[in-house]
């Protein structure tokens, strides 16, 4: 029997019972934290979200074949570890010291390869043998579509027609993967239907077929899974913050917020130091800002919405960050002011873009281009203090965004 | 109030036509009993499905359904992201929220009538979040509805709507499907009210060629562990398919291919000549 220290401790380490300092660690038996998260699914999902939580705890314990592979996989397959890089130029210009998190120079170019290499080899280990995977900028999708070849498994990417057209290049990337891209032109015709219509795939194909979803999103276990696949960059980043800094933390570490799965894996790494931990949101899909808590796709979470639960649609220059909602540990965060969630408005992030292109010779995407722009103004604006020394995770490289960058520029 | 012309079925069943209970309940007639008296008359269970709000005539095409035979109807609250749902309904939902749909407006037009049979809202948890549990509990049993399915809502997450719902005087119907193993769908069952919704198939909803076998076995698996009423759905696109899929339960839910013909201009009696041709068909076994 367990006694009933063994009970609290095990209290202590979910979120949401503990009123100790805030963890990222497993959310309660309910997939809850706080009052966020949740498996909100139809009845015929729910099966295969049991199943998928067993077979990623099991994975996911110490010393596993699973771990094993993944890590070496990272390593030799996708370059890790990213380089943190002391971006002096950079630095003069903003008055503060900035540390970029290079995901941007990870194989397939952002962070998303993290995810779907952990969530490929649980297909793998669950004995499935097709991926279908929603995408926004594609970068998710062109992850999974890279998995899929890897591991040998179907590949079918759900984006929004909206989508498809500005991000042209990564749907002809996809498709040399051998992946099947399909347009959706339902609703808004970007990220949340791209989910919708996986969703509609998955309960029609889940004996054979692995949902890859591609953030801190979804029904329990994805957002905890997702974010576990994704604290290497925490992880990584705090080591070489502290050797860098001769053990000292950041006073800051920032991250952009579509679904959350950068920010969420950068915070894992630093919730229990004291560094102050900001996500960046585009200003047209604030769901922290803006929204209002509800059930969409699975979760419980802020979302943007109208007095009748309607979802609203989010409007961004980023096709990554175009979603009316945020990962519920993110939520939870919010709520219990371990983390603070703030805005980029579209002409910011270009200049901001910009200025990292022709300080440091780093052209980022639009949607870390986001953190980036809102660190510009707060070192303007006197909100982060000069001297501070700020961590921010650079998720992915810009050149799915030059054909949009340009037109935008003009 | 519109008037259900048929009349009770006799113990035999072999009534055929609307059937209504002796006196409707104020705030609308509760599910399971009328149900289960109508099952137990002998008769199959005929659940045709409205999108609320879809187009100026809806409620007309509500009441014809119910002149046709209907033994109890499906009224969707559209919302914006109905996962569970294939094109028609997505469609439909969609026309629906252009035209101003809201949960208020559609039960306000269900409470100035009155029908003979029960009325279930089909909608998803986030309207029901969004209103609030107990204050949406109300709005339905003032418009008259007293059952709920929402299918994003499954067992573990019932918690909050679930006495909200008993206490406000809903039935909140559960879904089973085929992937549900045996434990879980005792379970389901048990917590199920009004009826157990079978689904048919694996897939959202929508008209198929033809119906899954899949149904068969779930409606056996159903109606060995529950004496509810069991009603099976989900791509059920003619008479004969609705006869197959009824003979081992205790009726059928039939929405897109109604929906389909709101879709492309039917008129509330062109959709009744179709909820009356599954009369028939399930009438004649
Ligand atoms: C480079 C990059 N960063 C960030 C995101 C947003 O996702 P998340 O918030 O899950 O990190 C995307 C999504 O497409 C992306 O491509």
């Amino acid at each position: 029997m367990e006694s009933q220290d063994d009970v609290e401790a095990q209290r202590e380490e979910m979120t949401g019972t503990s009123s100790g300092p805030v963890r990222m660690g497993e959310p309660t038996a309910d997939g809850r934290f706080g009052a966020f998260g949740g498996r909100y699914l139809p009845e015929s999902l729910v099966p295969a979200c049991q199943e998928l939580e067993a077979a990623f705890r099991a994975a996911w314990a110490p010393d596993t074949d699973f771990r094993r592979r993944y890590r070496a996989l990272l390593k030799d397959y996708a370059g890790r570890p990213t380089p943190l890089t002391d971006c002096e130029r950079l630095s003069e210009a903003l008055g503060v010291r900035v540390l970029l998190k290079r995901e941007d120079l990870t194989h397939t170019g952002s962070h998303k390869i993290n995810n779907v290499i952990g969530q490929g080899l649980l297909t793998l280990e669950m004995g499935k043998t097709r991926l279908v995977a929603e995408t926004g900028a594609g970068q998710h999708g062109v992850a999974s579509a890279t998995a899929a070849a890897l591991f040998g498994l179907e590949c079918v990417v759900y984006m929004g027609e909206v989508d498809t057209e500005r991000q042209e290049l990564n749907v002809f990337r996809m498709k040399l993967l051998g992946a099947e891209v399909r347009p959706v032109g339902s609703g808004s015709r970007t990220l949340k239907d791209a989910v919708n219509e996986a969703l509609r795939d998955w309960v029609a194909s889940v004996e054979t077929t692995h949902y890859c979803l591609g953030s801190v999103m979804g029904p329990h276990p994805y957002p905890w899974m997702v974010r576990e696949l994704q604290r290497v960059v925490g992880d990584e980043a705090r080591a070489q913050v502290r050797a860098l800094l001769c053990g000292a933390d950041p006073d800051l570490v920032v991250a952009c917020v579509g679904g959350g799965s950068n920010a969420a894996g950068t915070f894992a790494g630093f919730v229990d130091t004291t560094a102050r931990l900001v996500g960046v949101e585009a200003a047209g899909g604030s769901a922290i800002g803006r929204g209002v808590p509800g059930v969409l796709h699975g979760m419980r979470s802020y979302l943007l919405q109208d007095e009748w639960g309607q979802i609203l649609e989010a409007q961004s220059i980023s096709a990554g960050l175009d979603y009316p909602g945020i990962g519920p540990e993110h939520a939870y965060l919010a709520d219990a002011g371990r983390a603070t969630y703030e805005v980029a408005e579209d002409r910011e992030v270009l200049e901001a873009l910009q200025l990292l292109a022709r300080t440091e010779g780093i052209i980022p995407a639009l949607e870390p281009a986001h953190a980036l722009a809102w660190l510009v103004r707060a070192t303007r604006d006197g909100s982060v203090p000069a001297g501070s020394t700020v961590m921010l995770t650079l998720s992915g490289r810009g050149d799915k965004d030059a054909e949009q960058v340009m037109a935008a520029l003009r | 109030m519109s008037s259900g012309t048929g009349a009770r079925p006799g113990p035999g069943g072999e009534t055929p036509g609307a059937w209504r209970p002796a006196a409707p309940l104020a705030g609308g007639v509760a599910v399971e009993p009328a149900l289960r008296a109508a099952r137990d008359g002998g008769r199959k269970l005929l659940v045709p499905y409205v999108t609320g709000g879809l187009g100026p005539g809806w409620v007309d095409v509500l009441r014809a359904a119910v002149d046709a035979g209907a033994d109890a109807v499906e009224v969707g609250l559209p919302f914006s992201d109905p996962v569970m749902d294939g094109p028609t309904i997505q469609e439909a939902s969609l026309r629906a929220l252009e035209a101003g749909a809201t949960p208020a407006a559609i039960l306000g037009s269900l409470a100035s009538i009155e029908l003979p049979v029960p009325v279930v809202a089909m909608t998803y948890y986030n309207l029901v979040l969004r209103a609030g549990h107990r204050r949406f509990a109300k709005l339905l049993v003032d418009g008259g509805v007293r059952g709920a399915i929402v299918p994003d809502l499954p067992l573990e997450e019932l918690g909050d709507w679930g006495p909200a719902a008993e206490v406000g005087g809903v039935e909140t119907v559960l879904l089973a499907a085929p992937v549900t193993p045996d434990d879980r769908l005792a379970e389901l069952c048990e917590r199920s009210h009004g009826f157990v919704y079978g689904v048919n198939l694996m897939g959202v909803t929508g008209e198929r060629k033809s119906l899954s076998t899949s149904a068969d076995v779930l409606a056996k698996r159903l109606k060995a562990v529950t004496d509810k009423p069991v009603i099976m759905g989900f791509g059920i696109s003619n008479p004969e398919q609705a006869v197959a899929a009824s003979v081992n339960a205790d009726g059928v839910v039939v929405a897109s291919a109604l929906m389909r013909l709101v879709l492309g201009g039917a008129s509330p009696a062109q959709v009744g000549d179709t909820v009356a041709a599954f009369r028939t068909a399930l009438d004649k076994g």
